[in-house]
Formats: C-alpha cells, sequence, structure tokens
C-alpha cells in the first residue's frame, strides 16, 4: 500500500502535502509517497513536528495508486481536497493545474453524469 | 430593524479583540490546536476539505443593504467573491485564511454582524419565518421574540457549554415557514381565548442520524414567560442530557428516553422551583424590541397593478415569475418576492459578490432596505410595490436571479456535501444540479406543481432530507457514493419525518429514481389540484416502491 501524508496549512487553512524533503507542498504531485510503514512513520514524525512549530494543522496519511502511471488519492473525499469543489473547476487547485488525475471515478472528471 | 446599542457594539467589538488575541497566539503557536479549537469555533470558523470555513450568523434571516453589501466586499476582498446560503439562516465563506478572520469579524461588526455561537455547544442563532412581518397570514411578527432571544443567549454562562449544540426557531404565521418542528425549540406564536399573545412551545424536534419531530410541552405560554419558560428548559437539558455519546446528547433523545410527559413534568417543575422574576418580559421591553421591527410605512395601493397584468400578458418568462415567486404582502398593492438562489444547473444557495450587490440596490431601491435569508437557501424582498415589479424583476434577470421556481421542484435545498465539507460522505450540489436540469423551471415543473426535494451529503442532516417531500441522503458504500431516498417528509405545521424507500442508488442512477417518484406521483394523483405531499399521503409508500424497484431494474445496491 501506498500513502503520503497531507494536511492543511495552519495560516490560511490550504491543503498541503508532505514532500521529499520534509517540506510542504500545495501541490499534490510534489508528496513523498511512501512505500512501507516505516517510512510512513518517520513522516508522521516530521509531520508532528510541523505540527508543533505552528505551521500546519492536522497532517493524516491518505492510501494514492498508480493511475497511468502518476499516483492520486484513492478514496473520492482525498481526491476533491487534492483538486478543489467538482463543481467549482475555477476554483481550488485544479484552477492552477495541480489537480491529480482522479483514480476514483470517472464521474468526478465532469461535475455531471451523462445519463 | 434591529440596531445595536452601546452594550451591543462594545460586546461584539469587544469579542473581535478577543478573537485577534487569540489567533496570535495560535499563529505564533502558543496555543495547540486543541486549545484553540474551541475559541475558533465559537466565533463560527470550522476547518473544512479545501481550507477554513467562517459561518456568519444572519439573525432571524434579516440583512440591511449595507449588511448585504459588507458580505458581497468581504467575498471579493478576503475570500473567492462569493458567499453561501445555508439552511439556519447563515452565510458561509469557503475560503477564508486564519490570519484574516480576526480583520473579517472586524468588518462584521462595523454593519452590526458576527459569527458567535454559529458553532460550538451553544445556543445558535435563532432562525425565523422569511416572512416575518410581511405574511398576509401571521398572528405575530416572530423577529422581536427571536431577538430577545438572541441577546439572551448570547455568551449565557450556563449555557456556554451544553450537552450539544441547541436551535430554536420561531414561527409568527398559521403556516410553518420556520421548520419549528425539526428545532430544539420550536416556538409557535398563538393568541388564547382572551385574545393574549404567547406561544405553543415544540421541544425535541431535530433531524440528524435520528430524525424526530418536536412535542408539544406547552399549548399556551404567555409572551413575559419566554426568555423565563426557555431558562427552564435548557436547565433540564443541561442537567440530564446525555453527555456520554455525542450521538445522543440532543435535548430530542432526552425526550425521547424520558418520554413527553417526563420532559414536560421536569421542566415545568424546574419552571415553578425557582424565582425567575428577572427573567419575566416586561411589556415596556417587549415594546421597545417591537420598535426596532415596526413595518414600513407603506400606502396601501390597488391590489392589482396594470402595468403588471399588461406584462403578464405578453411576457411569459414574467407571467411565469409572478406566479412562483411573487407571493401577496399584508398591505393591499404590496408583493413579497422570492429571488430564487436556485438557477437551472446551479449551486443552491450560492450567490456571488455582484448579485449580493445587486440584491442590496434592489433592497434599498425597492423594499425600504430589507431583504431576508430563508432557509430554503433563497433570498426575500419583503416589500416590493407591485407597480415596481416589472424593474425589480427586469434587474434580477440581469444578474442571473430571475429563475422562476421558488417552490417548483428544481427549488432544491442541499447542503455543501463532499464537495466542500469534511463530515460529508456524498456529494450532494451536483445532484441537485442535476435534478434541476432534469426538471427546470418550465411547463414540466409547473405539471408537476409544488414539491420540495432536500439533498443531504451525509447524516447530519444539513440538507434537512428528513422533511423533503422527496429526500435525498448521500451515503459511502465501498468507496462509492450511493444516494438513499425518503417520501413523504414535510417541514411545515404538519411535519414528518420521510419514510425510506427502500435500497439506495447510485449516484448514475439517482436522477432517475427521482423520475420514477415523480412519474409515480403524476399517475396517482386525482388532479392538479392534489400535490405530491397529499397525494403521497393518500395512497402510501407502496406505489412509490413498486414503481421503483419491481417494474424496473431496481436499485443498485
Amino acid at each position: 500500500m501506498s500513502e503520503i501524508v497531507t494536511a492543511n496549512r495552519l495560516a490560511d487553512g490550504v491543503v498541503v502535502f508532505q514532500d521529499a524533503r520534509g517540506g510542504w507542498a500545495e501541490d499534490f504531485a510534489r508528496a513523498a509517497v511512501h512505500a512501507d510503514a516505516a517510512a510512513l512513520q518517520a513522516a508522521l514524525g516530521e509531520a508532528a513536528e510541523a505540527v508543533a512549530r505552528a505551521l500546519i494543522v492536522d497532517p493524516y496519511a491518505i492510501e494514492v495508486v498508480l493511475r497511468n502511471g502518476r499516483y492520486a488519492p484513492k478514496a473520492l473525499r482525498e481526491a476533491i481536497r487534492a483538486s478543489g469543489p467538482t463543481v467549482r473547476r475555477d476554483l481550488g487547485k485544479q484552477a492552477e493545474g495541480q489537480a491529480p488525475v482522479f483514480a476514483h471515478n470517472a464521474s468526478v472528471e465532469s461535475p455531471y453524469v451523462s445519463l | 430593524m434591529y440596531r445595536y446599542d452601546e452594550f451591543d457594539a462594545a460586546f461584539v467589538a469587544a469579542r473581535v479583540e478577543q478573537f485577534r488575541g487569540q489567533v496570535a497566539r495560535r499563529l505564533a503557536g502558543d496555543l495547540t490546536e486543541d486549545q484553540f479549537r474551541p475559541h475558533r469555533l465559537m466565533n463560527g470558523l470550522y476547518l473544512q476539505l479545501h481550507a477554513y470555513m467562517l459561518r456568519i450568523a444572519v439573525p432571524y434571516g434579516a440583512l440591511s443593504s449595507r449588511q448585504m453589501r459588507k458580505l458581497a466586499e468581504i467575498a471579493r476582498k478576503y475570500d473567492r467573491g462569493y458567499g453561501h446560503f445555508t439552511t439556519p439562516q447563515n452565510l458561509q465563506f469557503n475560503w477564508p485564511a486564519l490570519k484574516d478572520a480576526p480583520d473579517i469579524l472586524a468588518e462584521l461588526a462595523s454593519v452590526e454582524m458576527h459569527a458567535i455561537q454559529t458553532s460550538g455547544n451553544c445556543i445558535r442563532n435563532v432562525t425565523a419565518d422569511h416572512y416575518a412581518g410581511v405574511a398576509a397570514d401571521e398572528i405575530a411578527d416572530p423577529r422581536p421574540y427571536a431577538e430577545i432571544l438572541r441577546q439572551w443567549s448570547s455568551l449565557h454562562p450556563e449555557f456556554s457549554f451544553l450537552p450539544r449544540k441547541f436551535k430554536i426557531a420561531v414561527n409568527g404565521a398559521a403556516h410553518d415557514r420556520a421548520v419549528i418542528q425539526a428545532h430544539d425549540i420550536g416556538l409557535q406564536l398563538v393568541r388564547n381565548d382572551k385574545g393574549e399573545l404567547g406561544f405553543a412551545v415544540y421541544v425535541g424536534g431535530g433531524l440528524g442520524r435520528t430524525p424526530l419531530i418536536g412535542r408539544k410541552v406547552r399549548e399556551f405560554l404567555p409572551e413575559r414567560d419566554l426568555l423565563a419558560y426557555a431558562d427552564a428548559i435548557l436547565r433540564v437539558y443541561n442537567l440530564e442530557g446525555r453527555r456520554d455519546n455525542k450521538h445522543k446528547a440532543r435535548i430530542k433523545i432526552l425526550l425521547h428516553e424520558k418520554g413527553l410527559e417526563g420532559v414536560r413534568d421536569a421542566v415545568e417543575a424546574e419552571f415553578a422551583a425557582h424565582d425567575r422574576t428577572g427573567l419575566v418580559l416586561p411589556p415596556e421591553e417587549i415594546a421597545r424590541i417591537n420598535a426596532y421591527f415596526a413595518p414600513p410605512p407603506l400606502e396601501a395601493k390597488k391590489p392589482v397593478s396594470d402595468r403588471v397584468e399588461r406584462r403578464r400578458g405578453n411576457d411569459a418568462k414574467f407571467s411565469k415569475f409572478f406566479e412562483s415567486n411573487v407571493t401577496p404582502h399584508k398591505t393591499p398593492g404590496y408583493a413579497i418576492v422570492t429571488v430564487s438562489l436556485k438557477p437551472i444547473g446551479g449551486v443552491p444557495g450560492d450567490a456571488s459578490a455582484d448579485q449580493m450587490d445587486a440584491v442590496a440596490d434592489l433592497a434599498e431601491d425597492y423594499s425600504h432596505d430589507e431583504a431576508r435569508v430563508s432557509h430554503e437557501q433563497n433570498l426575500i424582498l419583503p416589500h416590493v410595490a407591485l407597480d415596481d415589479l416589472n424593474a425589480v424583476y427586469d434587474r434580477l434577470a440581469s444578474v442571473g436571479l430571475a429563475t422562476p421556481n421558488a417552490g417548483l421542484i428544481s427549488d432544491i435545498i442541499a447542503c455543501p456535501g463532499l464537495d466542500y465539507c469534511a463530515l460529508a460522505t456524498a456529494r450532494s450540489i451536483p445532484i441537485a444540479q442535476r435534478l434541476s436540469e432534469r426538471f427546470g423551471d418550465g411547463a414540466r415543473a409547473r405539471a408537476i406543481g409544488p414539491l420540495k426535494i432536500k439533498i443531504s451529503g451525509c447524516i447530519n442532516a444539513c440538507g434537512h432530507h428528513h422533511v423533503g417531500h422527496i429526500g435525498v441522503l448521500g451515503l459511502e458504500r465501498a468507496g462509492e457514493e450511493t444516494y438513499q431516498v425518503t417520501l413523504g417528509g414535510s417541514g411545515d405545521e404538519n411535519a414528518a419525518i420521510g419514510q425510506i424507500v427502500g435500497p439506495g442508488f447510485s449516484s448514475e442512477n439517482i436522477v432517475e429514481a427521482v423520475e420514477t417518484v415523480v412519474e409515480t406521483y403524476m399517475a396517482q394523483r386525482q388532479g392538479p389540484h392534489e400535490d405530491f405531499l397529499a397525494a403521497f399521503r393518500r395512497v402510501g409508500i407502496a406505489p412509490f416502491k413498486e414503481t421503483l424497484y419491481e417494474r424496473s431494474a431496481g436499485a443498485d445496491i
């Protein structure tokens, strides 16, 4: 199982992802992917330090999956969180070209499902 | 409208500065999130999926033009150019930064607004009928009593740490437009056989995980005892309400476990046991608060406007708007205009800053400086002269606010759902968008008649799905969004919790399922005069189950 660590930035609430250097990036694509439990624990330890330094709030690990050679959040909730509201494509990370490819459900790609 | 006195202004300003200090200490790392969270929640600041969310109280839904313009200004300056009006008559901004929150609250304070008690286990924003003071069927204006309750409950030291949140609604007309029976306390203004004003008191209503309709604990409470009796109810709840289980902590569970008689006896005993002289409302104080809500000086006019009638004859769109969005005012020659925030295919309850400014201008020019927020996520212009309707309509249409669907099937309540909310289990807005596109605001919607669809994206039921004629609840099953349908709910004076029709539907099939429900109603009804709820109450759920699950391919799950 592959996981990354995510949180919200304290000062403005923006969703951030822990990168390979222990920093916090706004773009999901820069998230460090951990394939084993030890690496994830170390990453969560660093996140706890960032909480103590009042940089981020509520860090937690989420599962990611490979889709067409790129990682994407497995859960719909996290896919939306990493992208922005599906009903407002002009807002959030997706508006800045940062949305990951949705792994979850094709219907998320469009606000409407054609019936 | 109520105007802050010196005490109110100083109180809110002090509160802003207190929060400014708390935010500074949090950003400096002197407060942990666990220490800070209760403070930010008591000031209406949540952390949601994408960012913080600020929930601003609109007491009993009343907004002046100045206040509405300030909301538009905040939307532009600190947020993303729009706001979201919600079922508790609040406004939510979805993208504010924590570091800006004190400045936003200071801006709000400058127009006599705040976000106090829009979260937390306290008495929340008191809500009321959005037609207060103007409805033709009104017994008395509920706003003065809502304001009295607001003042009494603001930072009430004894009731700031209740077992759970506590919601009070006041309705002043025969027809309940405030969903009072779904509140912890519901107050219905009534007159007794001596003609005295008072309240029928309901306790223990609530939606969420365990939906229950409020029960009447008092047939007639004299108006002078409003606060004393509310105090007695809150004391019983504060003492006996469960604190061991968040899901069983609302007063509805206490009422369910203790029974109506048990709660009534406890409240009446508490009411009698203590001297509450200090809480008795003196007539002069009621009169003082009432004066703030005195109706504007409207000169009665001809009950029919020639220019409106001419336009109705040659402008079909205007005619549709007139039929669905214009309600008679108690003063002849005037109308209540519902500004639908439900454009076909749009996000229910969202308004852009430009739209807020447009409504503020219209309120100033044509509605004695008043606008209202309804629990149905629409805006109201309460005092429009019939002769001004053409101009009001044209200006609404120019900013995309003239959707002629108030009370129709596309006038859908939907919570923010998984597109924004950290608690949500499924998206609700896209379902509302697809349903409104399916049914529209034209001939088909009109043929279907009055029908309330309400959608929630989780069991907490912010979208009031339990009291929707058709309710839709979004859940997550095995990683997929799934939607449960309830039928026959109602939030009016004949309140009822909707019945679950059967297994849920996928996102792909939910619109078709609602279509089947509507087609079944159309086939079952005795004529256009029999609306959905009346037909449902006559035929029951069986025909709907049959068409949804037996004749068709059935549910997905």
